[in-house]
């Protein structure tokens, strides 16, 4: 595992053609590693048949809502919290 | 003449959603590919069907009269499952959050409809509908307003897109007037609402 709980990471702003779990309304986006979970095996090849190795490490980050949504209608404190595999983040410090 | 030389009409109402139908053709390649059997799919719906809130109130009940389980299921959900003898399902990692005065969480799948199936049952359709899914993530107070549910301002919203291989079950908060309650009448009030965090648990008045 690369990165640590309370660390800064960028989501990729890459895209993708095919298969993957990074919802396109954080790439680009700055969060912090909540949790480190463990690796697990990578949905973008296991979609497709193949075995999806190697695992990939995955994380819990969680964005401020403010910076995901420029017109986020809620509270500032208000955040979202995703799934992301490690091969889609970015030292965000 | 072989019985099995020819298509069979689908089970269906007549009104079959083309989802439905593109579904039902995957199976039907799945299974001339060898890749699974009817019985393989009839089980897992078996399964399916068979699972319900039940488990997950269980668990928050528990975890409501008991502090140190409380702690084992905000440790390691899939773990505390297992203590009370509850299949926590396939996804090797499941967590349970804890709504407190000051934090309340909902969950949401943005990608498709991951679910802790195994403590909650199906997903409800409206968890797996499209509004639901962009808006809880973009504007969740407003979801949260149209559930009936409203939160104090100074409340901090959490949302859980779970887009991954980790499943998601919200430990919603006490209610009040609930200290004479056993740990049965305390599952009782526990909602599969509350426990994706659209919902407060029901007061214990609503119980007849």
């Amino acid at each position: 595992m690369t990165y640590h709980a309370g660390q800064r990471v960028r989501v990729a702003a890459r895209s993708h053609p095919g298969h993957h779990r990074t919802p396109g309304y954080v790439k680009g986006k700055t969060g912090t590693v909540e949790r480190a979970y463990a690796a697990f095996t990578n949905p973008e090849t296991r979609a497709y048949g193949m075995d999806g190795l190697p695992e990939q490490p995955l994380y819990l980050v969680g964005f401020a809502q403010r910076d995901v949504w420029p017109d986020y209608p809620g509270h500032s404190r208000d955040r979202i919290y995703l799934d992301l595999f490690e091969h889609w983040l970015e030292d965000g410090e | 003449m072989s019985e099995h030389d020819h298509p069979h009409e689908p089970i269906t109402n007549g009104d079959e959603p083309p989802a439905a139908a593109r579904a039902r053709a995957l199976e039907q390649l799945l299974i001339e590919k060898g890749a699974i059997s009817r019985e393989d799919v009839r089980e897992r719906i078996d399964w399916l069907v068979s699972r319900s809130p039940a488990d997950g109130a269980r668990l928050v009940a528990r975890a409501w009269v008991d502090p140190e389980f409380k702690q084992r299921l905000l440790a390691d959900a899939r773990a505390a499952a297992l203590e009370l003898g509850l299949d926590p399902g396939p996804s090797p990692v499941v967590v349970a959050v804890e709504n407190s005065d000051d934090v309340h969480h909902m969950v949401v799948c943005t990608l498709c409809s991951c679910y802790p199936r195994a403590l909650l049952g199906p997903p409800p359709a409206w968890y797996k509908s499209l509004p639901y899914r962009s808006r809880a993530a973009s504007d969740p107070r407003g979801v949260l307003d149209e559930f009936g549910l409203e939160l104090r301002d100074d409340v901090e919203l959490r949302v859980l897109d779970s887009t991954a291989d980790i499943r998601y079950l919200v430990m919603p908060r006490r209610p009040a007037d609930t200290e004479g309650l056993g740990e049965d009448e305390l599952a009782a009030l526990i909602t599969r609402d509350s426990m994706i965090g659209v919902a407060q648990p029901s007061a214990p008045a609503a119980i007849g």
